[in-house]
């Protein structure tokens, strides 16, 4: 068994989710309420990692982080080594290939709440941040723990991206996929094994907290 | 036309898209002024034009001194800025908080036991007390609707906006609702705007009303004013009276006070309308009070006045009343309607295809040009 991959793997779903959620929930409810042109494109860019092959993702990720680059060359110069092969160029790309997990979900809700709603709490003169705080945000705060359970879940599965750009390096940005991975390749089965039931039911007990949620929210709502 | 006069609301709106307006109302402090208009008539657009929750394109909303919006000098204040308590069509209510959390959470600024004191207040003033901790989805649709009239009372506005408050609930509750509203009103100094599609409705609780058409509005006054004197063609249409009718004016004779009129070979005395020339064709509208029906085979006196000749078309019977429509002289596009009590037709033997004849009374018939 090894742990530091395990570690490392729930060190990158925490930092994923706590970046992502704050993101999630600001494109998530600009795309909901505003109106404007771009509005499709932008959903189709969010969408793109839902249906792009993970290793065509890690491919133009690895190309965009690595040092001929200009951001590759940026990070270089700042941080003084480079972003591909590290911890932070295997955050920075989670946090794209995860970007749908963490937007739909709370999009969804956000469209799902009637306009009236908001109408009636400025009409009460409540200003807009009141009525982000104390109205929408615990209406919409089930799909936002779907996006959190999602994002988190998802991170700790995600192999080819993970792969691609982070390589296999123990420690640094081998994951728990990705060592399972390894241990497959060294013929050490039974670690293999292990390591992928600690993983299918992690997810199955996250899956199944969401369907839990959203069942409980749409009785709370016919009721 | 009461673009000069200052107190209570004042409202102006001008746009062509994307829904027509030309609306201008006024609503006095303490009155209750009620927009009848069919769906789709602009009714709710004004409300939230008031409310700062749609815009016009050009247009004045003013509060005794308070310009809300002037499109003139480039004012548009928004909802928040606005003293205005608007009660949502179907409530609007913030579902995951309970009664008494709906209206705390608008009291922003006062301290925690003044709020929910506040709160409590309003909750009584709408019979909720006791109700504080249940949620909206536990509450009963009237119950619902007080509570969201509750709410918008909470910030104090200076204007209160109803839009259809009285749709979503049974006939019975509605009825309550109603009473209710007329009973609260007479405590809250505000001018009060109410929308609605239901005549009745607007006839109960108006002191004036103002019929809306495609955006416009046509005519406003006390209900009875406007659904025996309408001053068009349209408002008579859209305040549901039926004899409505084309005549020829004659002339005038000011010494017995009447005007004659030339409709269907007939010449129909009516009441003085000075406003016509002889020669004019008119619009002319007599409500089926002001039909009488000639007792068969005993003819007697005060039935000279325009007796009428016809055919009975249609003859419902509906509980105590018997709805008659005749053929004046048989022809299909004049048909008259008016209703008598069940007992006096069977007396009569009234029916289907019988032919009778009636009076319309003078003092009944409004012409409009």
């Amino acid at each position: 068994m090894d742990w530091s991959a395990l570690t490392l793997s729930l060190e990158l779903a925490a930092w994923t989710t706590a970046i992502l959620i704050p993101v999630g929930v600001l494109i998530g409810r600009t795309l909901a309420l505003r109106k404007f042109m771009a509005r499709s494109l932008v959903e189709a860019l969010i969408a793109l990692p839902l249906v792009l092959p993970p290793t065509v993702l890690g491919f133009y990720l690895l190309v965009a982080f690595g040092g001929a680059s200009p951001l590759g060359k940026i990070y270089e110069a700042l941080v003084g080594r480079p972003l591909v092969f590290s911890f932070q160029g295997l955050l920075l790309a989670s946090l794209i290939f995860n970007l749908p997990f963490a937007v739909q979900p709370v999009q969804r809700a956000f469209e799902s709440l009637p306009v009236q709603i908001r109408e009636a709490a400025w009409c009460c003169g409540m200003t807009p941040w009141r009525t982000f705080r104390y109205i929408e945000l615990p209406l919409v705060w089930t799909g936002m723990l779907s996006a959190i359970v999602l994002t988190f879940a998802h991170t700790l599965g995600e192999f080819g991206v993970v792969l691609m750009v982070g390589g296999n390096i123990p420690g640094e940005t081998q994951t728990i996929a990705i060592a399972i991975y390894d241990r497959v390749q060294a013929l050490q089965e039974q670690q293999a094994a292990l390591m992928s039931a600690i993983l299918l039911g992690f997810s199955f007990v996250m899956i199944g907290f969401i369907y839990y949620l959203s069942d409980r929210t749409r009785r709370n709502h016919v009721r | 036309m009461y673009a000069d006069r200052n107190s209570g609301l004042q409202v102006r709106l001008q746009q062509i898209l994307p829904i027509p307006l030309d609306a201008q109302l006024h609503c006095d402090m303490g009155e209750l002024l009620v927009l009848v208009g069919p769906s789709g008539s602009g009714k709710s657009t004004i409300l939230r034009c008031i409310a700062g929750l749609a815009d016009a394109a050009t247009g004045l909303v003013r509060f005794e001194d308070f310009v809300w919006l002037d499109t003139e000098s480039g004012v548009r204040l928004s909802p928040q800025k606005r003293s205005v308590g608007l009660v949502f069509q179907h409530y609007a209510l913030f579902p995951h908080l309970s009664a008494l959390e709906n209206i705390t959470v608008v009291l922003d600024g006062l301290a925690r036991n003044r709020r929910r004191a506040d709160a409590r207040e309003l909750l009584e003033l709408v019979n909720l007390n006791g109700l504080e901790n249940r949620r909206p989805d536990e509450l009963s649709g009237g119950q619902q609707q007080r509570l969201a009239l509750a709410r918008s009372l909470a910030r104090d506005p200076d204007v209160l906006l109803l839009d259809e408050p009285f749709s979503a609930v049974d006939q019975i509750t509605r009825r309550k609702l109603q009473r209710e509203l007329a009973r609260m009103r007479h405590h809250l100094e505000l001018p009060i705007i109410l929308v609605t599609h239901d005549l009745d409705e607007a006839c109960v609780l108006a002191d004036r009303m103002c019929i809306l058409h495609r955006g416009e509005t046509l005519q406003s006054g006390a209900p009875y004013e406007v659904m025996s004197r309408p001053q068009t063609e349209t408002v008579a249409r859209l305040v549901g009276l039926s004899n409505l009718f084309k005549g020829k004016v004659l002339g005038h004779d000011s010494v017995r006070q009447i005007t004659l009129l030339d409709w269907a070979g007939y010449t129909l005395q009516c009441g003085h309308h000075p406003e016509v020339q002889p020669g004019q064709t008119v619009n002319w509208v007599v409500p089926p009070e002001n039909v009488i029906l000639h007792r068969r085979h005993r003819p007697s006196r005060g039935e000279r006045e325009n007796p009428v000749n016809g055919v009975i078309s249609d003859f419902v019977v509906l509980g105590g009343d018997a709805s008659i429509t005749m053929l004046v002289n048989g022809d299909p596009h004049k048909p008259l309607s008016f209703s008598l009590s069940t007992h006096v037709a069977h007396r009569n033997g009234l029916g289907t295809g019988e032919h009778i004849r009636i009076s319309l009374l003078a003092k009944g018939i409004h012409m409009m040009l």
